[in-house]
This record gives structure tokens, sequence and C-alpha cells, in this order.
């Protein structure tokens, strides 16, 4: 499950699901969701993505800022997200294809994924959730 | 706002008194109903910059403050690096450089009345706006070198624009200090393509009509006049800027870790001035700041090209060029001394006061040309720096309306087509690329930029000059 949340300036996304893995994977659909309808972007080509950080927050933030960082060099959107976590390395592939201005619905572009409201966190019923701000 | 996180000293001024690790009290320009409607967050912020080492004077907030990220949108700081200071990624943002050239086309409103739709469709068809766009150019990491050590100066010796320009940019069109071998090959990557491009989100292309002038003089010394055509363009670094606060967030972040700094927020990460992230962080964000304005010198360019196709006797000329997310070195007095600063700027106006040499000469005895970018649907207005200003905010004013809305509560309120059907009532012309960013920028998002410049008026940060209304918009 994913979601967009409000802020004053910008918009928050959040990914909530069964694993830590499917969570980052359902917010980087809700990163998706701020730029387009991620619905009318074909998974035609897989973009490699690794990261490594700190903790599990700042992974969280380097890998939207990878796909942001992907999305950006190769004017691509993307729709399909597969994610493992091993410690705190991902590795990951982002399905998608280039922007195509007369199917893609474009909104806006993000500039970044930031720290405010950055948060990873189990609940007691087993549940992940991963979010931050999005700044556009 | 809970009015007792503030005290309220005068009719447009809010104390933060010094308290816990506050270094310096907090300040916060507003009227009434701007602080009725800010968020607690904004005082949060403001109290936290307060706390971080080497701050001076206070941590201030202009009128148009909102929530940000570590430092508030609107937010001002200065730090002494001879005190410890420090410099924050996040007190420059992730646009860095993000800001607005004012334009002088030298035609009065009643030549384009019937050209509109034809400039309109023009500008929007020949300068690059939204997402995926590109530019003309494609440079290579070497050449962009050149962009990030050149500014301006380096697109008008590539053929974009006049050494006249340079003379109404905020440095000359050229910081100095700039060090792209510390800008990384990511931030460059974005770059390659992205040079004379509008980008998306608030950034915008705007035909606008001067219609009020307050202070004449200054008016005729920045070339104003009433009815006269100004064109506006608010855009920055682009994905260079992104990239580099991107990266020097999380390495400041690791480096205020390993030296045990205890940070209230992350957003709030920095580094000490004198420190090796510090220095890398100030050659990376100076880079960035030519990078914004080698864009704007190469999208007036576009618009030069734009206006003489359609009027050959345009005469598009620079009226002023300052950025409003920065962190910028500057002498100030502080407690009956010239010290040197770093002043952070995010989302907020450089407002120099008469006399400073930075200023072009026919500016010079008057103050800077403050710019504050509208929304599609009301005012912009060109203020001036003043004397006061100095000792007020540390030469600093607002830079925009600033939201009041979110951009989630606002596409569920307004729809693209709507928004932009009534606009053209009102007699603004939109073109863009998006029309659920339309919708997300509707002018009803935004907080009064009248009340937000009068408070700025009223305490002398800067002053009036002239109000201009947008005819035409082009959006990413």
């Amino acid at each position: 499950m994913w979601e967009h949340f409000s802020h004053p300036a910008d918009i928050g996304i959040r990914g909530v699901a069964d694993t830590l893995e499917d969570a980052f994977a359902q917010t980087a659909y809700a990163l998706s969701a701020v730029i387009c309808d991620p619905q009318t972007v074909e998974p035609l080509e897989a973009v490699e993505i690794r990261c490594e950080s700190l903790d599990v927050e700042l992974l969280l933030a380097d890998w939207l800022n990878s796909l942001i960082y992907e999305m950006d060099v190769r004017k691509m959107l993307f729709s399909r997200f597969d994610v493992s976590i091993t410690g705190l390395q991902l590795t990951g592939e982002a399905w998608g294809e280039r922007i195509d201005p007369n199917r893609h619905k474009i909104t806006v572009g993000v500039k970044a994924a930031t720290y405010m409201e950055l948060k990873v966190a189990r609940n007691e019923k087993g549940l992940w959730t991963a979010q931050c701000v999005v700044d556009v | 706002m809970n009015r007792k996180l503030v005290k309220q000293r005068s009719e447009y001024k809010w104390l933060i008194e010094k308290a816990g690790r506050m270094n310096v009290e907090g300040i916060l320009y507003a009227s009434e109903p701007l602080i009725e409607g800010m968020d607690d967050k904004v005082a949060e912020q403001v109290r936290n910059v307060a706390s971080l080492p080497g701050i001076v004077a206070a941590s201030y907030a202009m009128p148009d403050a909102h929530w940000g990220y570590g430092f508030c949108i609107g937010g001002v700081a200065a730090f002494d690096p001879s005190q410890d200071g420090v410099i924050s990624a996040g007190g420059v943002g992730f646009d860095i450089a993000c800001g607005v050239r004012t334009l002088h086309t030298g035609l009065k409103a009643s030549r384009i009345e019937h050209l509109r739709t034809q400039i309109a469709d023009k500008l929007f068809r020949h300068v690059p706006a939204g997402v995926g766009s590109t530019g003309k150019l494609k440079l290579n990491q070497q050449r962009l070198d050149e962009v990030l050590e050149g500014g301006a100066v380096w697109a008008v010796e590539q053929g974009f624009g006049t050494k006249e320009d340079m003379r109404f940019i905020e440095s000359g069109g050229r910081i100095t200090g700039a060090d792209p071998s510390c800008v990384s090959y990511e931030a460059k990557k974005r770059q390659e393509e992205e040079m004379g491009t509008l980008g998306s989100g608030n950034h915008y292309l705007e035909v606008q009509k001067v219609v009020e002038i307050y202070d004449e003089p200054a008016a005729k010394a920045f070339g104003i006049e009433l009815d006269d055509i100004e064109i506006s363009i608010h855009c920055g670094s682009r994905g260079l800027g992104h990239q580099i606060g991107t990266d020097f967030l999380k390495q400041m972040t690791v480096a205020a870790k390993e030296a045990g700094l205890e940070l209230p927020e992350r957003e709030l990460a920095c580094a000490p001035l004198h420190s090796a992230v510090g220095k890398r962080y100030l050659g990376a964000m100076r880079s960035g700041i030519n990078c914004a304005l080698a864009n704007r010198q190469i999208l007036t360019h576009l618009v030069r090209e734009a206006m003489a196709d359609i009027l050959p006797q345009a005469n598009v000329r620079l009226l002023y060029d300052v950025s409003h997310n920065t962190c910028q070195e500057e002498e100030h007095e502080i407690g009956g001394k010239r010290r040197k600063l770093f002043v952070h700027r995010k989302g907020a106006t450089r407002a120099f006061g008469p006399g400073r040499a930075d200023l072009p000469v026919e500016y010079r005895p008057f103050g800077q040309p403050v710019l504050i970018g509208g929304t599609m649907g009301t005012s912009s207005y060109i203020l001036v720096g003043t004397e006061r200003g100095e000792k007020l905010s540390l030469s600093s004013s607002c830079h925009g309306a600033g939201r009041q809305m979110s951009r989630t509560a606002a596409t569920k309120k307004w729809n693209g087509k709507d928004v932009a059907r009534k606009l053209e009532q009102q007699g603004v012309f939109i073109r863009s690329s998006s029309m659920r960013g339309l919708a997300e920028e509707a002018p009803g998002a935004y907080k009064d930029v009248s009340e937000v410049v009068e408070v700025s008026h009223q305490l002398g940060l800067a002053t009036r000059v002239a109000k201009l209304v947008p005819l035409i918009c082009v959006k990413g």
C-alpha cells in the first residue's frame, strides 16, 4: 500500500508493507505517483540501483534519491520496483520507460527526497512503514 | 501559530527569547494574520537554527515564512567563521540559487495587447519547460566545469547576451570561490542537458505589466514606468543544484554524527566553515550559484530570440537578477563592528541598502532591487533595499507569496483546466505542460503576496517601488 500525505510546501510519500523491502518498493511507487500516474508507465526497461547507508532511514533516502537521479539523467519514469536489503546495503531494480509527453501526463518534477518526516518503522502488527517528504 | 510560542514586540515583530540551547534570539517579521497562518513548526525551526554554533545577531523568519527543511523557508541566519560558525546544506536548500531575474522590454502594454496569444505560444515553444525537457546545449563534464566557474559571464562568452547584462546581476554574474572539483560526477551528469531549461513546480516565465509606482525616484533609477512590459524568470540551478544539495546533506549528516554534534533534526545537518566538508560544500554551492546564473542568462537569450521574432523593436535589458536560496559571504555591522559573515538565506532575498559596491552604479544611491514573485493570478512586486534593513534582518527580505496550502490539498480543491480558464478570464494567458501542476500552483494555494510585501514595507526590510500584474505565464 502507498499514499501521499500533506505537507505545507511539498508532498509526503509513504509505503506500507509486510516486509521492509516491499515498504521501500511501495514508497518508490508513491514517488512515481508524485510525478505522474504510474499506471501509464510501461515497465519496459530495468535500471539497477545499489546503495549503502549509515542507518535504515538514510538508506530509504538514498534509494529514493538514486531513483530521482536515474529518472533525471535517463529522462525515464518508473512503475515497478524490486528491492533486496541485506544489513544496510540495498540492491534494487526500477522498471520503466522513457518519458513520452503524449502518453505521460506529468504533474511536477521531484528535486530530492528530503530527511523531513523521514521514518522507517515496524508497528506492533509487524507492518513496515517507510516515508519522507520530497521537495518538488 | 500558537501564540504562546512567540512574544509580540511591535505590530510586525515577534520574538522567541533566548532559552535552552539557543545562542541568539529568534525574530519573526509578520503581521497578525500572517503569524496566525504560520505553522508552529516555523517557530521550532527558528529556535533550532538559533542553537547552531557560531550564529550571530539572530535567527530570522521573513513574513512569507513557512515550514521548511531544517531552516524554515523564509529563514535568514548568519555565521561567523572565526567563532566556529557553520554552513548548512539545508540552510540553502535543494534548489541552490533559485531566484528571480526581471527584464525590461522597452514596450508599453498597448503594444502587445493584440499579440498576447502569439507571444504566449512563442515563449512556450521556445523556452524548454517541464519534466524531461532538455536544452539545446549538451555539455560534457569538462565544459560544465567552465559553466560552474564562469556563471553568467561564461554564458555571455558563448554568445548568450552582452557584457552589459553582467552589471545587473548579483556578484556581477559570477561568484568567486566556486570549485567544480567539489561537485560530484552525478551532479554534473544531471546538468548535461539541462542548461537553458526552466524546470517545473513553482518555476515560471512571466510577462508582466507595471500597474503601480510607489517610489518614483527608485523606479526611475531602475528604469520602470507605468504600463511598461517586464518579463520575469523564476528558476534555479536545475538538476546540478538538486544533486549538490542531496550529496552534501548526506555528507554533513555523516560528519555531524562522527563529530558527535547533536542535531534537533537531520535536515539541520551542517559543518564548521573551516572543516573539510564545510569548505567542499562552499566550493560546490558556489558552483551551483554560477550554474543558476548561467541558466537564467541562457533563458534570457531565449526570451530575446522569441521577442525579436514577434516584436523586433523590443529591447530586452536586465533590470536585475537576485537569488533567494544561497549562503553568501558578506560584511555586516554587528555590535558596532564590521564582520565577515556567511549569511544563509533560504527562501529570502538579499536586500542591500544604498551605497553597497555590489550594486550597479545607477542603483547605488537607492539600494538593491528586491524581486518578489507572486502567483499566476496575483501581483509581483519590485522593492528596494534600505539602510534600516541592515540592522533589522542583515539586509534581507521576503522572496514571494509563500504557500499556505499543501499540493495534495490544492489538487483536491482545484482542477488545472478550470484554473487556466479562470485566469484567462482575468486576462492572464497560461501556457503549461501540466494541468495537474497548474492545480498545485493555483493562486489560492499561496498566501496573499500583498500582505507579505506590506510587512516588509512597513518595517523597512525593503520598501515598495512598483507593482506588476501577470499577462502571460509559462510554467513547466
